[in-house]
């Protein structure tokens, strides 16, 4: 079923949540066209989860308003869920259910979609069709919960933190497997907490903190926004002896931070400010004992917004 | 085998006297010992004897036994009736008796139905409920409640799969008690069937009730033996229901498993058919009713 152009595939205005004294959404808004891919990037606790689930339709909000495919909750859910396509964050499924039953008792539940080995084939689990839900892997129990989101047919497509939890070659996996959906133009929310995921797959983002959205745009637009290409990292012997505010007044640096026994410095122009970042550290008498430098991605702005990493470690 | 008809019981008695003592032998159910009295005083304090029989004053004889005690009744009636006769007494009334073993009237009879009806409650409640809080405790229902399934439709799947249960459930200890202790089954068996349906939904629905918010397997365990152990009591599985006091009767027969109990005894030992059994029936039909509404009501999805 086709979407006029005009309307938007989710809309979201106003909105709030709170559980008991945490306000795990506090006045979110979004605006996602048909056919893009939207992600909502954070650390966990900024309440990615909770925005994904009341556009589910799995929470009420305290205050706002959802608007799913033009419709609402309160009033077409049934309709609405016909049409979505959803991947909980650690679903588990029946374990004593094989791949193709699992897909077949899904498939059940909506009027129309793929037959369940079609879907089967598009996520390559073909070998694994007959065994039991049991004995996949974690990576082929997330390729499942994704083709269980596939199997109804759906104009929107909800995945919360798809990757996480699985190792690197899983994730490219997956992330294939996405941009293949994509391609078809369907829509998709994306929640996540890492920052390559989001760079990749995301026509679009909006960056979350405490139930906020801090920063929204391209990849490219927000990484751009720190004004500073390049991040490099020191190591030193003393790193609290060091005089931050001198280090930013170094040609080329955008700003200094110092943490964990390391100093961050965002800078502009490496050829420039490498030199004249040592120069200075050996004015001010510090050893250094590691250099690094690379350019500036998502979690750089996340870190430049907020002063904390998307991943706690 | 433990519940095959024997003859009939033989009471152990004491005697302080070696008249009385000889007095009561004539009567072969007793079994005499002749103790002194405060050996005799003692056998009775522990239970050993049912009775002591003492000399009194005067050639009277004193019975000293508990009168709540079926065995020391009639173990007072017998020695009488002994003592009574060795002294003289004579019956005018010529009797003979006319022994009647039927099976349905023993305990072995009594007990089969009421171990029928705790199985269905108890694997029911136990099967479905940690089922149900299971599912919910790994978000599997909530995965299910984002599809367009019918939230009724999956709860009746539980009721569907107890039926299915419901075969072996109700099959082998019916078949055993007939097989080993002859328990019978009098009534039809259409009947039973759908007595034991009924019985099955309506559990069902108690444990979809007493699942319907719990999250974790502790707390639906606690909210189980709630329901439970009352019903393990009263409901007249081990013990006829009727030794509790008059007050509690209309409480005792509106709880379910006293009604599937009493329907499946009435069933099998007297082939009572369904429209004798309305009011079991009716007491299932009304807690399949409101436990189901409620559990949909309360239902906690997720």
């Amino acid at each position: 079923m086709a979407l006029p152009e005009t309307r938007p595939a989710l809309r979201v205005t106003h909105l709030r949540k709170t559980y008991k004294d945490v306000v795990a959404v506090d006045g979110i808004e979004l605006n996602v066209p048909a056919g893009q891919c939207f992600g909502l990037l954070g650390p966990n606790g900024a309440g990615k989860t909770t925005t994904i689930e009341i556009c589910e339709g799995l929470t009420k909000p305290d205050s706002g308003d959802v608007e799913v495919l033009g419709l609402r909750w309160a009033s077409d859910a049934q309709a609405l869920r016909q049409r979505l396509g959803i991947q909980l964050q650690e679903t588990q499924l029946s374990d004593k259910l094989t791949v193709f039953e699992t897909l077949q008792l899904f498939r059940s539940f909506f009027d129309r979609g793929p037959a369940p080995d079609e879907v089967i084939a598009l996520v390559q689990l073909e070998e694994k069709r007959d065994a039991r839900v049991v004995a996949l892997s974690g990576g082929q129990k997330q390729r499942l919960a994704l083709a269980c989101a596939l199997v109804g047919d759906p104009d929107l497509l909800f995945l919360d933190e798809p990757t996480t939890g699985l190792d690197p070659q899983a994730r490219r996996q997956l992330w294939e497997l996405i941009e293949e959906f994509k391609k078809a133009g369907r829509t998709i929310l994306l929640t996540t907490h890492y920052m390559d995921e989001a760079e990749r797959l995301c026509d679009d983002l909006a960056i979350m903190d405490h139930g906020k959205v801090i920063a929204r745009g391209t990849p490219g637009v927000l990484v751009a926004s720190i004004g500073a290409d390049h991040l490099v990292e020191l190591s030193t012997t003393g790193a609290s002896d060091v005089d931050l505010a001198a280090l930013r007044r170094v040609a080329g640096v955008r700003d200094a931070r110092a943490e964990n026994g390391s100093i961050r410095i965002q800078a502009t122009e490496l050829h420039r400010s490498v030199p004249a970042l040592l120069e200075e550290l050996r004015r001010q008498g510090i050893p250094l004992t590691e250099l690094s430098t690379h350019s500036a991605t998502l979690e750089d702005v996340f870190v430049s917004l907020t002063g904390r990493h998307l991943r706690d470690e | 085998m433990a519940f095959r008809s024997r003859p009939a019981e033989v009471l152990k008695v004491a005697a302080a006297s070696p008249s009385i003592a000889q007095a009561l032998r004539q009567e072969p159910t007793l079994d005499v010992a002749e103790l002194d009295p405060s050996a005799g005083e003692q056998r009775l304090r522990t239970g050993k004897v049912a009775l002591l029989v003492e000399p009194g004053a005067a050639g009277a004889v004193v019975y000293r036994y508990d009168d709540t005690n079926p065995e020391g009744r009639t173990a007072r009636m017998l020695a009488d009736r002994a003592v009574q006769r060795a002294a003289g007494r004579a019956d005018p009334v010529p009797a003979t008796d006319g022994i009647i073993r039927e099976a349905g009237s023993r305990y072995v009879d009594f007990l089969v139905p009421g171990l029928v009806g705790l199985g269905i409650m108890s694997n029911t409640l136990w099967g479905l409920g940690f089922s149900i809080v299971d599912s919910r405790r790994r978000k599997l229902t909530k995965r299910l409640i984002a599809t367009p399934m019918s939230r009724t439709y999956y709860l009746l799947s539980y009721l569907v799969w107890r039926l299915i249960v419901l075969v072996v459930e109700v099959g082998v200890p019916i078949g055993f008690g007939a097989l080993a202790f002859g328990v019978p089954v009098r009534g039809r068996v259409f009947d039973l069937v759908i007595i034991c349906i009924l019985a099955s939904l309506s559990f069902s629905a108690l444990a979809l009730l007493i699942s319907s918010r719990a999250r974790t397997i502790e707390a639906v365990s606690g909210l189980m033996n709630l329901a439970q152990v009352p019903m393990w009591i009263l409901s007249g599985v081990f013990f006829s229901a009727q030794r509790f006091p008059d007050a509690v009767q209309p409480v005792i027969s509106a709880l379910p498993l006293t009604a599937l109990i009493d329907a499946l005894r009435a069933h099998m030992l007297q082939g009572a058919g369904l429209p004798q059994l309305g009011p079991q029936l009716g007491v299932l039909t009304g807690w399949l009713l409101v436990c189901f509404v409620l559990a949909l009501k309360l239902f906690r999805w997720r």
